[in-house]
């Protein structure tokens, strides 16, 4: 510590005003009070709000909580390689694998949205924003373990440049970052983002015989739509799942604790709801975003259940929470506080509705097996609109009772 | 398209957007399917069978819109007084806008009939007021944004609208 504070002390003149390389001082700043709380005191005067966090010690939260997942997914990379190409292997040798196929894509995501994000700070004299450190590690989780590393460039600099700075940067963008990489991706290359075979990660080995490298929500589609006339409906997908290609792959309580095909960091309940704990006991993410948006998906399910004209619609709907990057999603994109709805009234209708959908888009869209994608960035799209609402509404009742008061 | 609108005005918008799609769509299938198919004027002679006039849609559709939408105007102010003071002002706004023109022209490339065109023109106009009523609260929110120098205004518009679009992709493909 004490050497890392005389090199950044030594450094530190050279980057003040009059010095050589005065332009970077926001890089220079941004390492500094990355590394140390810097001991800024808020004067005497006016009204200041005095705490130890800071947006980047925020963020460092965030980025703890995604630490389950994380490791997590990296050993389901390495799982389900081994599992794929049937050998045995113990925990490192699965944990060294999913080191090999994810960190390419963990760094090249932070090189290229951080080289933005200093390149903009710079040219306009602010400091850095601290808002990449999550986006960077939320794109490369939500990203399938065989994506080519010049397309999570290319997504992260869309996302990064059309979804943020042109907004004017960190904490004014409209969409989700890490989604809208993904969406732009799902839809410029739909070939490494959808379909069966780009889930797990192989590395030129060969497959087992009766492989099928499909996710559950993909066989629960599938399933439903191709279902004989006549065959009972109810119990179909589960059906479909106790038959997986090696056995107990896609029992709930696999589903539940994400050894299972998905994108890297999606794949885990479990994780994701500790990752949700740790958010919801520091107060970074809003509980009653994550708690509506569970309850939207399990009730929408339910209402699905009791309408059930097809196999799909009559999967137990608990089903929906563990399939696929629902509890991710709700966890760590739907509660971003710059997108999300910002009332407390907001942020139940918010939360509710992107469950709606999410449940709504992955049974009634044959085009998009995963719904929470796009859940969440249309009601980031209508988080503000719910907000005028909330507030107009709570002007109004302020009016009434004013009108009372002075009657 | 100004871009100044609050969510207010954009709601009152849409509402007449609604109203004149639910108007003129019927309409225009009517005329489409009676007179400017290929053999549609079959009913009046046969002779007629083999005359297509379905080059006339761009204007024929336009000029009914026109028609309908002054029509609508004037019933409205004469039998609803508070309704033409809430939509009178957007009523000939619309009637030049793309969306209408937009409907009628998607319609007739579809094969609906008379009940389907009716929903469908409601339908899509309800999609127009979201859409509309979205943009507007956005942009309310993004008063306070540094946007760049030479994007702000439209430029700026054109880039939240098409990253909206992302969102809206959810609704393309719903099959029931």
């Amino acid at each position: 510590m004490q050497f890392l504070r005389k090199l950044l002390d030594q450094q530190k003149p050279m980057f003040e005003k009059g010095g050589k390389l005065e332009r970077l001082h926001p890089v220079f700043d941004a390492f500094e009070t990355f590394l140390f709380v810097p001991n800024h005191t808020a004067p005497a005067k006016g009204a200041h709000i005095r705490d130890a966090v800071d947006m980047k010690r925020l963020m460092m939260t965030v980025i703890i909580a995604m630490l389950p997942c994380l490791v997590f997914g990296m050993w389901n990379v390495g799982h389900q390689h081994y599992l794929a190409i049937g050998k045995e292997a113990d925990m490192i040798q699965k944990l060294i694998i999913g080191l090999w196929a994810t960190l390419p894509i963990i760094i090249v995501s932070y090189v290229v949205g951080l080289t933005i994000e200093f390149y903009f700070a710079v040219r306009k004299g602010h400091s850095v924003n601290e808002g990449f450190l999550v986006s960077g590690m939320l794109i490369p989780l939500i990203l399938p373990p065989t994506i080519p590393l010049w397309q999570v460039a290319l997504a992260t600099a869309f996302a990064v440049l059309i979804g943020k700075e042109v907004f004017g940067g960190t904490g004014m963008n409209v969409l989700n970052v890490a989604m809208t990489a993904r969406a732009f991706l799902y839809f410029a290359y739909p070939a490494q983002m959808a379909g069966s075979s780009i889930w797990i990660y192989l590395g030129g080995e060969k497959t087992v015989d009766g492989y099928s490298g499909a996710t559950a929500l993909g066989i629960a589609a599938e399933t439903s739509a191709n279902l004989p006339k006549g065959t009972e409906i109810g119990g179909a997908v589960e059906a479909a799942f106790a038959k997986s290609w090696t056995p107990e792959l896609f029992t709930e309580w696999n589903l539940f604790w994400g050894a299972i095909p998905g994108s890297i960091g999606e794949t885990s309940t479990l994780m994701c709801l500790i990752g949700a704990l740790i958010l919801i006991a520091t107060g970074v993410g809003s509980w009653k975003i994550i708690v509506s948006a569970f309850v939207g998906t399990y009730l929408t399910g339910l209402l699905l259940n009791a309408l059930a004209v097809n196999a799909f619609m009559a999967m137990p709907a608990h089903y929906h929470i563990l399939m696929g990057g629902v509890a991710f999603g709700i966890v760590f994109m739907a509660t971003d506080p710059v997108t999300a709805s910002h009332t407390e009234t907001g942020k139940w209708i918010y939360g509710f509705l992107i469950g709606l959908m999410t449940v709504l888009i992955r049974v009634f869209n044959p085009a998009y097996p995963e719904g929470i994608m796009l859940a969440v960035l249309l009601m980031n799209v209508f988080a503000p609109l719910i907000d005028f609402y909330v507030v107009d509404a709570n002007k109004n009742r302020r009016k009434k009772r004013m009108k009372y008061a002075t009657v | 398209m100004p871009t100044f609108w609050d969510v207010k005005t954009a709601l009152g918008l849409g509402i007449a957007v609604i109203f004149v799609l639910g108007i003129t769509v019927p309409i225009n299938f009517l005329v489409n399917e009676y007179f400017l198919k290929p053999g549609a004027m079959a009913w009046i002679s046969p002779s007629l069978k083999t005359i297509d006039l379905s080059f006339l849609q761009f204007i024929v559709f336009i000029s009914v819109i026109a028609a309908m939408v002054q029509l609508t105007e004037m019933a409205v102010e004469k039998f609803s007084p508070a309704l033409y003071g809430a939509l009178g002002i957007f009523l000939p706004l619309i009637a030049v806008n793309c969306s209408i023109l937009g409907g009628a022209l998607f319609m007739a490339g579809r094969p609906y009939n008379l009940a389907e065109a009716t929903v469908y023109g409601i339908g899509s106009g309800i999609g127009w007021l979201l859409a509309i009523v979205a943009l507007a609260a956005v942009r309310e929110k993004m008063k306070y944004s540094d946007v760049p120098k030479p994007l702000r205004g439209l430029g700026i518009t054109f880039i939240l609208v098409g990253l909206m679009s992302f969102g809206f992709l959810s609704f393309m493909g719903f099959s029931i």
